[in-house]
């Protein structure tokens, strides 16, 4: 009943060939637009953008980079950490050593221009290995990149505690300083990557990608170029990742050591992308959404219902009650929160009348 | 239906109950957050410091009816040692209470380095009890960071000065090999900075070995260690890192007298589980040591007798619980010296920042508290958040610590210049201009 097509006729090719051809859902994702950019930060508590939209928003946008890798490429990375940490580690530099260049976007920009092209130099690999093995050589992406920002002192000035801290952010002269501006910031990069990245999947580009993950050997018969392509899918996935990882360093920590972008953050944007749906843009929301925010609604519904327990009880029911739930969607569909909003869309067509 | 609608308005008056009777409690309460951590690889510590603090507060609650009649809220946030966790708790844990919180210890040097970076602007001052930045101890430039009692630099000094009088002069260290096997974090590269400024100084060779966290991979550096034989080890490890360290020095054949661990390397869950491969480890004291003091008379008494401890009363007199009730004391008697000047009533941070930056203890005083042979007395003030900084050496035997050296102090000749350089650079970085102490005091 919501969701029929009916009546809605496309008089032209732009019309048709738009995102959301579908009446409802321009206005279903207005809604969330103007929600997001303007009711939010005016209702919106410091806890809420600090702890809930911004790890949310940020990590999403890594989810964005790794699901075109993953997802629509079809090339297994364990390396989304090292490469966050390079455009975290890129952006600094950036900042450190140009001041007058503080504009934030410039900054993050050049974060991921740098991580785009460390992500070519690690995605060579990838033109004479597939699957898992790949995995392994982005591993050990991962640890070689670790170590670099650990031991190589010139990436961290030169700080006795390898720690680096960052403060005065601007964007084109509008200091960055409350949660709210940060969150709008950072509102602003998604938003326009996850326009990009939609444009990109749904172009010639992104079907050379899914063409490459289908079958690459046909795909290289028909005439796509393997090294070209996998490499594009690198460098465009790597991009995001290292803004994102800007982002995570900038904004939400403020001050961060190489830990932060350790092997552990690697596996949890996979398991977002896994968790969301591969090659689907809403399955990296999703995921994101799931994997960032489950843990803290676990550790704080006992509180909200008024049940005591004791912190250590609390700790490791969230975490078994977290893996029960990933085993528990992985089941009930293994593609992912994504194919089960699509599910969910399509018995909307028909609703109320299941036939 | 009925049934249904009957429940969910049952559940909704319950829930509304639960919230307005914990809001009509906090009116006359001091909030403190707790971000400690029970589960993780560095529970085995975390634990009993955990169990200390908490103990503490409870006892002030019990046994005083509060800080002059203001109870202390507490509450505990479990960060797992994460830095982002650590984050999040603070964040959700800030504005609770009537004031907000009084001050934060995050028993975590990754997470004070985070949070160094909020506090200014929180207005929520930090106590970083024996960690954090060594450099913080400068109070015109940290103005809201509290490393009391000791920085990693102090503990690096004393270790040092412990060593060169076991070698006869500090000239003797000439051409002696030190190794620092260090927890590759923030926490553990801390006394870097001292050591290779001592290493030129005296002419001994430092060689710094890292461990990747959490700490359980150590046999690739003490095959090193094995090949090189250095002189001394010191160990500045946390958690299961300690563990495995002793252990891996007993596999390779390092004599542990010749280990010096840091005091967050010097504790029973350290050296338990090496079983006799322990015996002899040597460990810095955060002043105070294991044992039953005076304020564990107290604890008996008014917890443990009822029942209420956090811990089990065999652990009560740990190094690490012991040090939990340190943070417990050093955060109360900053709240009762800052009621002095504010009132007695729930304070804000700013205002407790006061209290610490003013907190005077008399040996009378700690007698008075019940932590006299714990503490020495300590005077913090703007230009020296650190209060004090002296500390001894102990060693175990197999069953229990024992204090081998007598009190050492850091020597601030060679200390003061390298605070006072790092903090500079810090305050030039962030573009700070530095606090006037002269004109404050």
């Amino acid at each position: 009943m919501f969701y029929r097509e009916a009546g809605q006729f496309k008089t032209d090719y732009a019309s048709d060939q738009q995102i959301f051809p579908i009446l409802q859902d321009r206005l279903f994702v207005l809604a969330v637009l103007v929600v997001a950019f303007i009711v939010v930060p005016i209702f919106g508590t410091a806890y809420l953008f600090s702890e809930i939209f911004i790890p949310f928003l940020i990590l999403s946008l890594a989810a964005i980079g790794l699901n075109i890798l993953v997802g629509y490429c079809g090339q297994v990375s364990l390396g989304t950490g090292g490469f966050m940490a390079v455009g975290a580690y890129a952006s600094y530099n950036f900042w450190l050593r140009l001041p007058e260049a503080n504009n934030l976007v410039v900054v993050f920009l050049f974060g991921g221009v740098m991580a785009a092209a460390v992500g070519i130099l690690f995605g060579l690999p990838s033109l004479r290995i597939k699957g898992f093995y790949l995995a392994v050589a982005t591993l050990a992406s991962q640890f070689f990149l670790d170590w670099t920002f650990a031991r190589v002192k010139w990436f961290t000035n030169y700080t006795p505690s390898g720690s680096v801290a960052v403060g005065e952010l601007s964007v084109f002269g509008w200091r960055i300083d409350t949660p709210v501006e940060r969150y709008l910031l950072i509102l602003a990069f998604v938003a326009v990557g996850a326009l990009v990245a939609k444009n990109l999947v749904r172009g010639h580009i992104g079907r050379s990608w899914m063409a490459i993950r289908d079958m690459d050997i046909a795909a290289e018969i028909i005439g796509l170029r393997p090294l070209r392509t996998k490499l594009t899918a690198f460098a465009v996935s790597s991009f995001f990742i290292g803004v994102a990882g800007a982002m995570w360093g900038f904004l939400r920590l403020g001050s961060w050591e190489p830990a932060a972008f350790d092997i552990n953050r690697s596996f949890q944007i996979l398991f977002m992308v896994i968790i969301g749906g591969l090659g689907s843009l809403l399955g990296s929301f999703l995921g994101a959404a799931f994997i960032v925010l489950l843990p803290l609604l676990l550790n704080q519904l006992p509180a909200w219902l008024g049940i005591q327990m004791s912190t250590a009880l609390l700790s490791n029911l969230e975490f078994m009650v977290f893996g029960a739930l990933i085993v528990f969607f992985l089941i009930v569909e293994p593609h992912g929160l994504a194919r089960l909003w699509s599910l969910a869309k399509e018995k909307l067509r028909l609703w109320p009348f299941p036939h | 239906m009925q049934f249904r609608k009957a429940a969910l308005l049952g559940a909704a008056i319950v829930a509304a109950g639960v919230l307005a009777g914990s809001m009509a409690q906090a009116q006359n309460e001091q909030f403190i957050p707790g971000l400690i951590y029970r589960t993780g690889a560095y529970a085995p510590n975390g634990i009993p410091f955990a169990n200390g603090i908490g103990d503490y507060y409870a006892l002030v609650n019990a046994r005083d009816g509060g800080i002059n009649g203001v109870k202390i809220l507490y509450e505990e946030c479990d960060t797992g040692y994460a830095t982002d966790r650590g984050v999040e708790c603070y964040e959700r844990l800030k504005a609770k209470g009537p004031t907000g919180a009084a001050f934060v210890s995050p028993l975590s040097t990754g997470i004070t380095f985070a949070l160094t970076e909020k506090a200014p602007i929180d207005k929520i001052p930090i106590i970083s009890l024996g960690y954090g930045r060594s450099e913080s101890r400068d109070g015109s430039v940290f103005t809201w960071n509290f490393p009391l009692v000791g920085t990693y630099w102090s503990a690096a000094d004393i270790v040092l000065q412990h060593i060169a009088k076991k070698e006869g002069g500090w000239d003797k260290l000439k051409g002696k090999k030190i190794a620092l096997v260090y927890h590759d974090s923030p926490y553990g590269k801390e006394p870097i900075a001292l050591l290779e400024a001592r290493a030129k100084l005296h002419g001994f060779e430092f060689t710094p070995m890292p461990v990747t966290a959490p700490g359980v991979e150590q046999k690739a550096t003490w095959l090193q260690i094995r090949q090189q034989k250095p002189d001394y080890v010191l160990l500045w490890g946390w958690g299961v890192m300690n563990s495995t360290a002793i252990k891996e020095a007993a596999a390779v054949g390092f004599s542990r007298d010749k280990m010096y661990g840091v005091w967050w390397s010097g504790a029973e869950p350290d050296v338990r589980p090496a079983g006799d491969g322990a015996k002899g480890y040597n460990a810095a004291m955060l002043q105070h040591g294991a044992g039953q003091f005076d304020v564990h008379t107290d604890l008996k008494k008014y917890l443990y007798d009822k029942g209420q401890g956090l811990a089990k009363w065999d652990e009560t007199g740990e190094v690490l619980y012991n040090r939990g009730l340190i943070n417990g004391m050093l955060g109360v008697e900053s709240i009762r010296t800052a009621q002095k000047k504010f009132g007695n009533k729930p304070l804000t941070g700013e205002q407790v920042r006061w209290g610490i930056e003013n907190l005077d203890l008399s040996a009378a005083r700690l007698k008075e508290l019940g932590f006299d042979g714990m503490l020495r007395p300590l005077k913090v003030s703007c230009g020296d958040h650190e209060g004090t900084r002296a500390g001894r050496i102990q060693q175990w035997d197999g069953t229990k610590w024992n204090v081998i050296s007598d009190w050492y102090e850091s020597d601030d000749k060679v200390l003061k210049p390298m605070v006072e350089q790092a903090a500079k650079k810090y305050a030039d970085e962030k573009k700070l201009t530095a606090r006037d102490c002269a004109k404050e005091s």
